[in-house]
């Protein structure tokens, strides 16, 4: 059937099935992929768009239902010309779009508001933006955004030599407020296959594969086990234990077991119970408890006691100076899986080239990706491409493989593209997720309040493999005592087997499981001691020149006490008001929190160098080179300025090549928080390789300076100019690298396990309804020791981005295997749940980062959570040792509470 | 694929349903149930009908179309007797959500947890049926007969609501629970009307939602609140008897005594705010 309808202005048509999808006809047919598709159940808001000037869920409105009507696109925002909409200006000013995925969304429920209310207030914004879910920017400065949408936007270009603090726009921004970035889903070939991945509906069974020839007569092919070259894949080189297409077994639900290859409309017509798979279900191992059981099956057959590995750090005598401890505090704390929820599922497609695989994907890592492919596909890593496509959103989850080896299989064998897109409930049922842990505490200070010891134990369920089980199980021992210096330190961390999905890698590798504890433990012994909880903090902070847990010393660069130090203010008067509101009784009860956080740079003790290159090309296009992704967290962006300033020329002037795994240099994944530390130092040597190029050429001096006017470039050497034509000479190329100076770890856990560290502060204040139970967080206050903040704005970005991860993982987040696999009962925080957050930079400057900066993409979440249930301690009396904190565990846990009061006081 | 019709006209429709079809409109219960898969069922869409549209005032009180949506609920001019369900449309899903689904689709889902039928069931509606032999009204607790089920028989459509109006001056409110803000189901919710005369309470209607298969009224709080003063103490007549007809479960969202807690507090909350 066909449907006429008007499209940004334009008179449209459109042919299919009229029940198509207005989200699939706009992008699939009409190329208008500026409208994402997030989850296809109206869960999300990605793919908003207006009709008839309202904003609806494009994968909610059936296309034959647009007929005579007008449907309004991102692509429609801007001018003809290609001049923003203030509104666009506005995201871009304002930091709004990080990952990008959500922005087209954003940008049309705030478009259908703009047109009612030309000045809305924050609650209106909230109330048309509620229903589109965004999981990097915490929210706050789409609000600002949009509150400032009716005036102009200022620029910011900073000048030659200070790019860097400046808070300049992404650099990567224009795309991603015109809908025009490319991402995993978007850039697919008109003449790609699809893939359609049945997946089990078990967690534990076996199976054996009927007759597939009568599917294969339907399809192009249908990949199994057999059709892998080597059918393990892992993050560690030792540990290659999850098949890429199970073989006989399967070990959680999700996992894959055959790939459909073939026309997209012929894969999604054939059914799972088409598939003649017969399956023999056993008892699933779920949970510590029952992998840890005298008797438990095995997850893996190779893996005794389904541990997947121990270990941890001693320091002092723990068990011995508990004794000496004036207040001793304990306590067990349990969490959940949880989900990354990026609002762009995985997604990619490959092609074929000669004896080369090239894949496009979604990814944060296309170094680790091209090894890893190279290898289940038994290829040398220089036949193998990646080609990073824009990412909607990460958070650790995109670190592992999930399309790239069926994608690279499928279109090698067939020597056609192949694309796969998963579905939001195959996303969430067959990818990584963030470990439950149970953490056992205890510390105890002496009567002045200054801890002595320590003894923490962090058991995590990694899950049915491996993944980044083993990152998480060594990286919480050296974090478990939290960022304050205690003598006497007893801390382990060991990860089971389990029958539930893989625990990878999420935003904190587990220390934001530990700091939970840790952090109720510090409150438990102010409370003791009758010492302020911040004051507590503060006294045992750890500052340069101390000595870690680890043996490591502090040499510069730990501002903890700094960033407690610009809390105390708020943490005062929030104080003083909180007991003000409670003085007037009733049912609502407001408390105030802190929790603090120290985050290790990079790999834990192990080589994690990342190289970067500047080049000048005889045109005089000046490009960075670089292999780190920019996954939303900006480093694009912070790449080029660090490199601008080292160079000496201007931002602005600058092109960018990333990701691309034949056009630039290994920059390693973008995880634990590396990429401004690591890759930006690796940026700023390459721009300053560069810059004593071109001085020598010039025969100039080190203060000269820099000007780029197209193939001319200039060098002022005080009164001496000297131009160069730059058509005249060699392509010029500056290169950098960096490796974090590290060194293993003994058996005790005693060594240098990071260069470097990240220290932060945060305050919530909240508001407890104690008869519904429900946690109303309303403002956070949140301090970051960020060494140099490269870009403020972004950096707040990330801050504000973590925090509203922190606040899920506190009150709201649990993934249920078989029971939240969809966005609708797998809650994340919307717009109306994430506080007013007010940020405060720390710069305690670290010498080994670029400008003097450590990273801070994970630890804004870290100490969100302990900050959130310390307020709800505060104002209740509860002290939460289960999250998420769902309204009906704190109620019962109110209840509990109150009974053990009159107890206390009819005894 | 299957067929897919989309009549300008109700006769049209009603022929069309002579042979099974799924029946869309607003779309988002139709969608959400079809992530990832072809849909190939036979589909009637009754989006353009516009006897179908609208809400309006009749001689007997107002009309609510079947295809009548959330958001054109809470822009109309109507009072204070809807305040309540307009409390509820402003909690349903996000505004994507409101512009599209209809109030008539969220009673056909019949899902325990409908954010509309709590504030209809208070509200007395009674659903209008065709079908090609004959058009009928039902009470709106006759409906929905259990968890996605309704009375609908084969070739029958919903065509209205239909809301009489008070005798008297009525007021109306809403409440929700939900661990979040916006797109969220609720763990408990809780409609109330009340119609006063002379200062007191001369009739009640109270239901609640998510508590048990399909939302239930109150009864036995009905009648414990007639004759009332409208004033602060109006909570103070709620008693944990009144929940009698309530059934609730434990789930992901809650447990059921937790529900059954929750409800007690809505429920002292929502009269105590219908107070002046």
């Amino acid at each position: 059937m066909k449907v006429a309808f008007t499209l940004n202005g334009t008179a449209a048509s459109w042919s299919g099935p009229p029940v198509t999808r207005l989200a699939a006809a706009l992008r699939d047919d009409l190329g208008f992929t500026g409208t994402k598709v997030g989850c296809d159940a109206g869960d999300c808001g990605a793919c908003t768009v207006l009709l008839d000037g309202r904003q609806v869920c494009a994968c909610l409105v059936a296309v034959g239902q647009v007929e005579g009507r007008t449907v309004e696109t991102v692509e429609g925002l801007a001018d003809t010309d290609g001049t923003l909409a203030r509104l666009q200006d506005s995201f871009l000013a304002h930091g709004a779009a990080q990952c990008g995925i959500c922005t087209p969304g954003m940008l049309m429920a705030a478009q259908e508001l703009l047109r009612q209310v030309a000045q809305p207030d924050r609650t209106e914004i909230e109330d048309a933006l509620g229903g589109v879910l965004c999981r990097c920017t915490g929210y706050t400065k789409i609000v600002d955004a949009v509150l400032s949408a009716s005036v102009q936007a200022p620029v910011v270009v900073p000048a030659a030599g200070s790019a860097v603090g400046a808070r300049l726009p992404r650099v990567d921004g224009h795309a991603k407020v015109t809908g025009r970035d490319v991402f995993g889903a978007d850039g697919v070939p008109a003449d790609a296959l699809w893939i359609r991945v049945v997946r089990s509906p078990y967690a534990r069974a076996r199976f054996v594969l009927g007759d597939l020839a009568p599917l294969r007569g339907r399809l192009a092919a249908v990949l199994t086990a057999s059709d892998v070259p080597f059918n393990g894949f892992g993050i560690y080189p030792d540990i290659k234990d999850q098949p890429v297409l199970a073989d006989g077994i399967v070990r959680y639900r999700g996992e894959a077991v055959l790939a459909l290859v073939g026309e997209r409309a012929a894969v999604l017509s054939i059914r799972d119970d088409e598939v003649p798979i017969v399956w023999t279900a056993e008892p699933p191992v779920m949970g510590i408890d029952a992998a840890t059981a005298a008797d438990a099956p095995l997850v893996q057959a190779d893996k005794p006691k389904n541990l997947l590995l121990d270990g941890g750090v001693r320091h002092g005598d723990a068990a011995a100076a508990f004794a000496s401890c004036a207040a001793v505090a304990e306590g067990v704390f349990e969490t959940a899986f949880v989900e990354h929820a990026y609002i762009e599922p995985e997604a990619g497609w490959a092609r074929r080239v000669g004896d080369r695989i090239e894949i496009h994907v979604t990814t944060q890592t296309p170094y680790m990706d091209r090894d890893e492919i190279a290898n289940v596909m038994q290829l040398r890593p220089e036949a193998v491409r990646i080609v990073p496509t824009a990412c909607g959103g990460g958070f650790g989850g995109k670190l592992d493989l999930s399309v790239q080896p069926l994608v690279a299989i499928a279109a090698w064998l067939l020597k056609r593209p192949v694309a796969c897109v998963y579905t939001r409930p195959e996303s969430m049922a067959a990818t990584t997720k963030r470990h439950p842990a149970r953490v056992t505490a205890k510390f105890g200070c002496d009567a002045e309040g200054k801890l002595v010891a320590c003894d923490v134990s962090a058991t995590f369920d990694t899950g049915a493999y491996a993944s980044w089980g083993p990152t998480v199980a060594n990286r919480v021992p050296v974090h478990a005592m939290g960022p304050y210096a205690v003598p006497h330190v007893r801390t382990w961390g060991e990860a089971f087997f389990t029958n539930g999905p893989p625990a990878g890698a999420f935003r904190g590798f587990g220390v934001p499981q530990a700091a939970i504890a840790h952090e109720a433990m510090m409150d438990e012994l102010a409370d003791q001691l009758g010492i302020d909880r911040l004051e507590f903090r503060h006294r045992n902070a750890l500052r340069a020149g101390d000595k870690t847990a680890t043996g490591q010393v502090l040499a510069h660069s730990a501002g903890l006490a700094q960033c407690l130090d610009a809390l105390r203010p708020h943490w005062d008067k929030a104080r003083d008001e909180a007991a003000a509101f409670n003085e007037k009784g009733g049912p609502r009860r407001r408390g105030v929190g802190v929790g603090c956080m120290w985050y290790g740079i990079g790999n834990t003790s192990m080589s994690n160098p990342s190289r970067m290159r500047v080049g000048l090309s005889p045109a005089g296009t000046l490009t960075l080179y670089s292999g780190a992704v920019d996954i939303g967290q900006g480093s694009n962006t912070i790449m080029t300025q660090i490199a601008a300033d080292a160079l000496g020329l201007p931002a602005a002037q600058f092109t960018l090549v990333a990701g691309d795994t034949d056009l630039t240099a290994d920059a390693g994944k973008t995880s634990t928080s590396r990429q401004t530390f690591v890759s930006g130092r690796a940026a700023e040597g390459a721009g300053r390789d560069l810059r004593q190029q071109i001085l020598r050429l010039a025969n100039s001096g080190p203060e000269a300076v820099l000007s780029l006017d197209g193939a001319k470039l200039t060098v002022r050497d005080g009164a001496a100019v000297r131009t160069i034509d730059l058509a005249t000479t060699e392509a010029l190329m500056g290169e950098g690298t960096f490796d974090p100076p590290t060194t293993p770890l003994d058996a005790n856990g005693q060594g240098i396990p990071y260069a470097t560290y990240a220290f932060a502060a945060q305050m919530a204040e909240v508001e407890v309804d104690t008869e519904l139970g429900t946690v109303k967080v309303l403002r956070i206050v949140a301090a970051h020791d960020v060494g140099k903040a490269i870009n403020p704005m972004l950096v707040e970005g990330q801050i504000e981005g973590g925090v509203a991860q922190g606040l899920g993982l506190a009150l709201m987040e649990e993934f249920l295997p078989g029971r939240t696999e969809n966005l609708h009962d797998y809650l994340i925080p919307t717009i109306g749940d994430v506080p007013p957050i007010e940020c405060i930079l720390i710069e305690d400057r670290e010498p080994l980062g670029p400008s003097g900066a450590k990273g801070v993409g994970e630890p804004g979440l870290v100490p969100t959570a302990p900050a959130i249930l310390g307020a709800v301690h505060h104002a209740t009396g509860v002290r939460a040792h289960r999250v998420p904190l769902l309204p009906h565990r704190l109620r019962e846990a109110l209840i509990k509470l109150q009974e053990g009061a009159l107890k206390g006081t009819a005894a | 694929m299957g067929k897919y019709v989309r009549p300008s006209r109700l006769e049209e429709a009603l022929s069309v349903l002579a042979r099974p079809h799924v029946v869309l409109a607003g779309g988002t219960d139709f969608y959400p149930a079809r992530v990832g898969r072809t849909i190939d069922e036979d589909i009637l869409d009754i989006s353009a009908i516009a006897a179908l549209r609208g809400i309006s005032t009749t001689a007997e009180g107002w009309r609510l179309g079947a295809t009548a949506t959330w958001s054109e609920l809470i822009e109309a001019d109507l009072p204070p007797l809807f305040d309540g369900l307009k409390q509820a449309a402003r909690e349903v899903g996000g505004r994507q959500i409101q512009n599209a689904g209809t109030l008539a689709g969220n009673l056909c889902n019949a899902s325990p947890a409908a954010d509309g039928v709590p504030g209809l069931l208070s509200l007395d509606a009674e659903v209008e049926i065709a079908s090609q032999a004959a058009t009928r009204r039902l009470p709106l607790d006759r409906f929905i007969t259990g968890v996605r089920r309704t009375d609908l028989g084969p070739g029958e459509l919903v065509v209205a609501l239909h809301v009489a109006r008070p005798v008297r001056p009525a007021r109306s409110a809403f409440l929700k629970l939900g661990a979040r803000r916006y797109l969220v189901i609720s763990i408990a919710m809780a409609a109330a009307v009340i119609e006063i005369a002379e200062g007191r309470v001369a009739a009640a209607r109270l239901a609640v939602g998510a508590c048990s298969a399909v939302a239930q009224r109150l009864p036995a709080l009905e009648a414990a609140l007639l004759g009332a003063p409208v004033d602060g103490h109006l909570a103070d007549r709620v008693d944990r008897a009144h929940l009698a007809p309530l059934t609730p479960i434990d789930d992901i969202r809650g447990s059921a005594g937790y529900r059954g807690d929750s409800v007690l507090v809505l429920l002292r909350r929502l009269l105590a705010g219908l107070a002046p």
